[in-house]
């Protein structure tokens, strides 16, 4: 097998491995998650309607709101004892290092999404009229998109001194076409999509997710340098 | 016939931090199986040292070759050959012992063996601890699972800074046998450690750093003498 | 301290006079268009600095990649420069738009693809100058920097696709009258020419300010003398 998978799948191990450890900080991001939820069907206009065509707005918003939170997270036992440091010197290809907690990050926002939709759809009273595919590719695609720029940069400021202001300083702006499409496209698959155009959606959040999956792990090795 | 190269080589190796040079001007050439003892008081500028012969850093200036391999150019080739022991114990808290070891274990692509881990434990005086988390490790613990990862690695270049610190008595006499089967067998070592009566007897070479700077350089027996003289502490 | 004439100051020079003449052409010679009032003449200085902060941004992003490959100092004082530039030029790009806009349709903001890409790369790249105080170490900062504004510069086109797919603005379609005086090409290129002189004059000032600041910082101290006049060497006794 080609060493820079393996060790990215040792990786991508090891970091499940810890997320399933820290049980306590995953119910946390959960529960914030589920929060942001109810905080917008409160700030809203108690409108069904209203409710009902903003859902998928909603949905990607406390997504991303709480990713912040799991991407700080992730990168939080790597810095402490200088764990990532030691990996490097293993030596663990920094490609692999990326790749690895870029996928684990992935799962974990999955999780959350997994989560949230159902409520969502609880919530707002929404159905989901569209294809079930392109709704779960979206979900997909989606936090595989945030993910990506997502660890590149939660690797930069675990180091930095206001990480909790500069990541998603850094990382909403970037995101924006993700969430743009994904919310559009959510929407959709919610309300039916008479015009197909979900597919190209999904294209455009494929392409981002080409781009920055490779860009991130091209730029990744240098990052976390000293 | 040319010469085997030189484990490490360092010529005018400098690094700063914001408008201060943490360590500069610093010539090294070390030849594989020999030992270096480092020593200075704190702030010299040891760690730093160690931390770019480990190639953890970068320098800002000079050059550094690992058994002739450029470590900006072949960081993976280079960083094969060294194992450093640094202050932080870069372990995993939330995770046992054995994880972090065949997390480590797997990362170097070892064959798989069930009785690798508990036989490093055993090593390094860690049996029957295995299974706890190294969140409840004291501090001398996480230095003996910091070694075993360390032998993990079978490095030819041993970097060990402070590696008697956070020890009791009979760790230090644990680490004094790690330093003479390291050096019997073969491997490249340096070592920082204000205990320097304890190890100069077990090193060949000397070097003292003073702000950043060269102070001395000597047989490893000479350095003690050499150092109370200048810091008549 | 050098204080001899900097050449940029010529291509600055250049910069304010072409910006003069294609600002006087703008207010008096262009005749008026059908579909623009008086305020659409900042039309003229609204569409060329759109052009060159995207120029700008973009030789952002290739020094960036050089910053990268070749980590010499320079490099992170052109990369800052550059950056700080193409914000600013991003940042008048949103107030003039402002500008146009109020009188002309009656309201301060509105969802347009291209006002709202301008605002998203004003944040972005805001953001990645923000990195910079946070990040500890010369060579450190210079790695982020170029890092986030690749990554960063990245995005400007999937930002700009993406949010055309959002209910159309109002901001004016490409599609002017065929039949145009000469006039009008001639303001617009000139001022375009003006800001990127501009931009380059401001650059290459900053570069230049940044790297005499920091000329303190000299190279490090030689290896040490042994007794014997020869530089010592570590590891070969004992």
């Amino acid at each position: 097998m080609n060493p820079v998978l393996r060790q990215g799948l040792a990786v991508l191990s090891k970091d499940m491995l810890l997320d399933l450890r820290g049980r306590s900080r995953i119910s946390a991001v959960l529960f914030f998650a589920v929060m942001t939820l109810l905080l917008f069907s409160f700030a809203a206009e108690p409108d069904p309607e209203s409710m009902r065509r903003h859902a998928a707005g909603y949905l990607w918003l406390a997504l991303l709101l709480s990713s912040i939170l799991a991407l700080g997270e992730s990168f939080r036992s790597e810095v402490e004892d200088e764990a990532l440091e030691g990996l490097r010197l293993l030596p663990v290809d920094p490609r692999a290092l990326f790749y690895g907690k870029a996928l684990s990050n992935t799962l974990f926002l999955l999780v959350l999404a997994v989560v949230l939709l159902p409520l969502a759809l609880g919530l707002y009273a929404v159905e989901v009229r569209g294809s079930m595919t392109h709704l779960a590719g979206f979900i997909v695609l989606g936090s595989a998109g945030l993910a990506a720029p997502g660890s590149l940069y939660a690797a930069m400021t675990s180091r930095a001194r206001g990480q909790d202001v500069l990541l998603p300083l850094l990382l909403f702006p970037l995101v924006v076409p993700v969430l743009i499409a994904c919310v559009k496209g959510t929407g959709l698959c919610f309300s039916g999509d008479a015009m197909g155009q979900s597919s190209s959606l999904l294209s455009v959040v494929g392409a981002f997710d080409l781009v920055y999956w490779s860009v991130c792990g091209l730029l990744f090795g240098r990052v976390i340098d000293e | 016939m040319s010469k085997p190269p030189l484990a490490l080589a360092a010529e005018n190796l400098a690094r700063g931090y914001g408008d201060r040079w943490a360590l500069s001007g610093l010539n090294l050439q070390l030849a594989a199986g020999r030992s270096l003892l480092l020593a200075g008081p704190n702030g010299a500028g040891k760690t730093t040292l160690l931390r770019l012969l480990a190639t953890t850093l970068r320098p800002n200036e000079g050059r550094l070759e690992v058994f002739g391999i450029d470590p900006i150019k072949s960081p993976m080739a280079a960083r094969r050959h060294i194992a450093l022991l640094s202050h932080r114990t870069q372990l995993y808290t939330e995770l046992t012992a054995a994880e972090n070891l065949s997390v480590a274990a797997n990362l170097l692509g070892l064959a798989r063996n069930p009785q690798r881990v508990p036989e490093l434990l055993q090593r390094v005086g860690l049996e029957g601890r295995g299974d706890d988390r190294v969140r409840t490790y004291s501090a001398g613990m996480r230095k003996r699972l910091a070694f075993a990862r360390l032998l993990l690695q079978d490095p030819k270049i041993v970097l060990l800074d402070e590696p008697y610190g956070q020890l009791d008595p009979s760790g230090f006499a644990f680490v004094d046998d790690l330093i003479e089967q390291f050096i019997a067998e073969g491997r490249t070592l340096v070592l920082s450690t204000h205990l320097l009566e304890r190890a100069s007897p077990l090193l060949r070479s000397g070097l003292i750093l003073a702000a950043g700077r060269m102070a001395w350089v000597g047989a490893a027996d000479d350095l003690p003498q050499a150092f109370s003289e200048r810091f008549n502490a | 301290m050098s204080s001899g004439f900097h050449k940029e100051h010529l291509i600055g020079a250049l910069g304010l006079a072409l910006l003069s003449y294609g600002t006087w052409m703008a207010l008096f010679v262009v005749p008026p268009m059908s579909h623009f009032q008086e305020v659409g003449r900042i039309f003229f200085l609204h569409v060329p600095t759109a052009w060159n902060s995207l120029l700008v941004l973009t030789g952002a992003f290739v020094i960036a990649i050089g910053a990268l490959i070749n980590r010499k100092r320079g490099w992170d004082a052109a990369l800052e420069a550059t950056v700080e530039v193409g914000v600013l030029y991003t940042a008048l790009l949103l107030i003039q738009g402002t500008i146009w806009a109020r009188p002309t349709f009656n309201t301060w903001w509105t969802w347009d693809p291209r006002l709202l890409t301008a605002a998203i790369l004003l944040v972005a790249f805001a953001g990645v100058l923000s990195l910079r105080s946070f990040a500890e170490g010369r060579d450190r900062r210079l790695v982020w920097t170029a890092a986030a504004t690749i990554v960063a510069y990245v995005d400007v086109p999937i930002v700009y696709f993406i949010v055309k797919w959002l209910p159309r603005g109002i901001h004016q379609p490409h599609s002017f009258p065929s039949t145009v005086s000469p006039d009008y090409h001639i303001a617009l290129r000139c001022n375009a020419f003006a800001l990127l002189f501009i931009a380059i004059w401001l650059i290459a000032r900053r570069t230049r300010l940044t790297l005499l600041r920091d000329a303190g910082t000299a190279m490090a101290p030689a290896a040490e003398q042994g007794a014997d006049g020869s530089a010592m060497l570590a590891g070969v006794d004992g």
